[in-house]
Parts: C-alpha cells; structure tokens; sequence
C-alpha cells in the first residue's frame, strides 16, 4: 500500500510546486470571469488571445519537445505537422484522418533515418 | 409534452450528456493517449502511482504536468519548478475568462462555477466552447461538469494505465503518444473556428512564439500569445467596421 502512496513530502511537493502555481490562474480567471457580461466586446478580444496561445502550445511542442520527442529529428516532427494538417484539408476536414496521418509520418520518418 | 422528455429537463440528464460529449470527441482519446506518456515518465522518475493520479487530477494541464516532472526529476529546485509551471499556466487564465460568462445564468452563485473553472484547459475549454451555445442556459454548468469528470475520469485511468506499462513500452511509442499534443490541438481547434478571427488567431500564434522565444524573456507564450490575439482581433474589428 505504502508503495502506492510513495512518501508524504513527495505528495506535499506536488502541492505546493505543482498545483498552486498552476491553479492560481484559474482562480484569477474565475475572479476576472464571473462578473463579466457574455456581450462584453472584451471577452472577443480575450478570446483570440486564448485560441492565439493555443498555437503557442503547438508550436512550443514542436521546437522544444519534450521526452521521448526529443529523439525524433525536428525536419521530421515538421514535416509530419505539416503533413496532418494538409491531410486533413484533403480527407473532409477529418481530424482523425490528419492525426493519423501525422503519426504515420512521424513514425515513418523516424524509422527511415535510424 | 411530458416534461421528462426533454433531453434537458433535469441537472442529472444534462450532466449524463457531457460526460458522453467527452467519449464523442477525438480530443478525449488523443488526451488519453498522451495522459499514458504521462503516466510512463511518472513511472521513470521514481513517482508513486498516487502521486501520478493526483497530479493528473488536481493540476490537470499535461504540459504542467510534464515540466513538474521532468524538473523534480532530475533534481532541480523546488522554486524553479514552481516559477516553470507557474509561466506554463498562465495560458488557463483567458480560458476561464471567457467560458465563465457563457455558462452564468441569473441564478448562478459564484460557487457553482468553481468546479467548471478547475475543469478548463484546451480539451474541455474548446470542447465547451463549440458544444455550449446549443445547451439551455438553465444547464450548461451541470453540462460542462459532466464534460469535465468524463475526460478527467478517462485520463486518470489512463496515467494509472501509462504508469504500469511503462517497463514495456517501446521508446518509439512516448514519441508517438507526445507528438499528438501539437497535431489534434491544431486540427480540432482549426476545425472549431468558425470565424476568421480564431483561425488567425491560431495562425498567428503558430507563428510568433519563435520569435518571441528570440526576445529571451522566459515569458514567451504570454508576449506571443497576446500580440497574436490582438492582431487577430484588430483585424476582426477592421473588416467589421468596413
């Protein structure tokens, strides 16, 4: 049981380093969001930002990666991104199909040049 | 009509619909698979099972995730992990700020939003951004809990799952589950953008965190992200005014 647990000051870490930090800003965004009215001309603005630091995320994967991506060469992580994204255009707008597609890519990719 | 028809009439059935909006969308099943690479370097770095399910529970945001173990794994400072998470979060907080408003009702108390808020990060906040409109207002809270607990329930089973198949996973295989991060945020967000305003968004986003990265600042995402948005918004209000 104790192994399942793992030790207290290990749990008391993700606490105060892990959940805190990362918890704040949704607790700024509950004060900032709750009074604010569903017209408000803000909440466009707020939203592009929001949608905008998604593409942040993406692109922050794609030159930094982190783990196991790392092995993956970054001409290969490239070029399978662009890859789903024009298979998606191509099969229907399917997501599916470009993240598969993507993957296979990757894989492939990885495969050929080790 | 029998009010018990409506697939709407009760907070239960509403709650009963998102959490099966959660297995309809590919996003859950992407996050699924990512949450088993979690799991995995959980396992690696020597953390308990507990741990990996509680940090997947109570931070709930996979890139956080990540730089928490990878920092306390290899032995960096307490304060330094902290500052990294903290700078990779900031992102929740636009999030928050504009799904709150879409979910408050007349009678909502601030309270009954709290849940909801702990529930945003890209999956469930895009998530509820495209399916909310079209649930009555009277039920979008108990909507987006039932979207929540679902993709957090089938993430939490998956880093159990990633933790104890992590001695025999190929390495191929956590290049595999990390690379789809990037790929289905692009393609789900893309496909729910139904204005060019959140398409340029996007685009631009994309485009600029290298070169914020460039400006060395350790803030990169907050800089690009907001120059992208504003410009993607200045040219929402330009083509509106013309």
């Amino acid at each position: 049981m104790s192994s399942f647990i793992g030790d207290w000051h290990a749990l008391w870490m993700l606490l105060i380093v892990g959940v805190l930090p990362n918890e704040i800003w949704r607790v700024f965004g509950f004060l900032a969001g709750r009074k604010i009215d569903e017209g408000a001309e803000i909440l466009v603005w707020v939203r592009a930002v929001a949608t905008a630091i998604i593409g942040c995320v993406i692109m922050q994967v794609l030159i930094v990666p982190p783990g196991a991506l790392a092995s993956v060469p970054t001409p290969v992580r490239f070029s399978a991104f662009i890859a789903g994204f024009v298979i998606y255009l191509l099969v229907r707008r399917s997501v599916l199909a470009g993240v598969i597609g993507a993957e296979l890519v990757l894989l492939g990719g990885k495969w050929w040049l080790t | 009509m029998d009010k018990a028809e409506s697939p709407w009439s009760s907070s239960q059935h509403a709650f009963g619909k998102g959490v099966l909006a959660a297995f309809k969308t590919i996003l859950t099943y992407t996050l699924f698979a990512t949450y088993l690479g979690v799991g995995a370097l959980a396992h690696d770095l020597n953390f308990s099972p507990l741990w990996a399910i509680l940090a997947t529970a109570l931070v709930w945001a996979a890139p956080a995730q990540m730089i928490l173990l990878t920092a306390l794994g290899s032995g960096g400072t307490a304060v330094q992990a902290a500052v990294a998470v903290s700078l990779s979060a900031i992102r929740l907080l636009p999030m928050v700020v504009a799904l709150l408003p879409m979910l408050r009702g007349p009678n909502t108390k601030s309270w009954h939003l709290i849940l909801p808020t702990h529930f945003v990060a890209v999956t469930v906040w895009v998530e509820s951004m495209r399916l909310v409109p079209s649930v009555p207002r009277e039920r979008r809270i108990a909507f987006v809990n039932g979207l929540g607990i679902g993709v957090l329930g089938a993430t939490t089973v998956s880093t159990l799952v990633g933790y104890n198949l992590a001695a025999i996973l190929p390495p191929l295989f956590g290049a595999a589950v990390l690379f789809l991060t990037p790929i289905s945020f692009l393609l789900t967000t893309a496909s729910n953008s139904r204005m060019l305003m959140d398409r340029l968004a996007l685009a631009l986003g994309i485009v600029f965190l290298p070169l914020a990265t460039l400006l060395n600042t350790g803030v990169d995402m907050l800089i690009a992200g907001v120059a992208a948005g504003t410009i993607a918004y200045a040219v929402h209000r330009l083509r509106a005014s013309r």
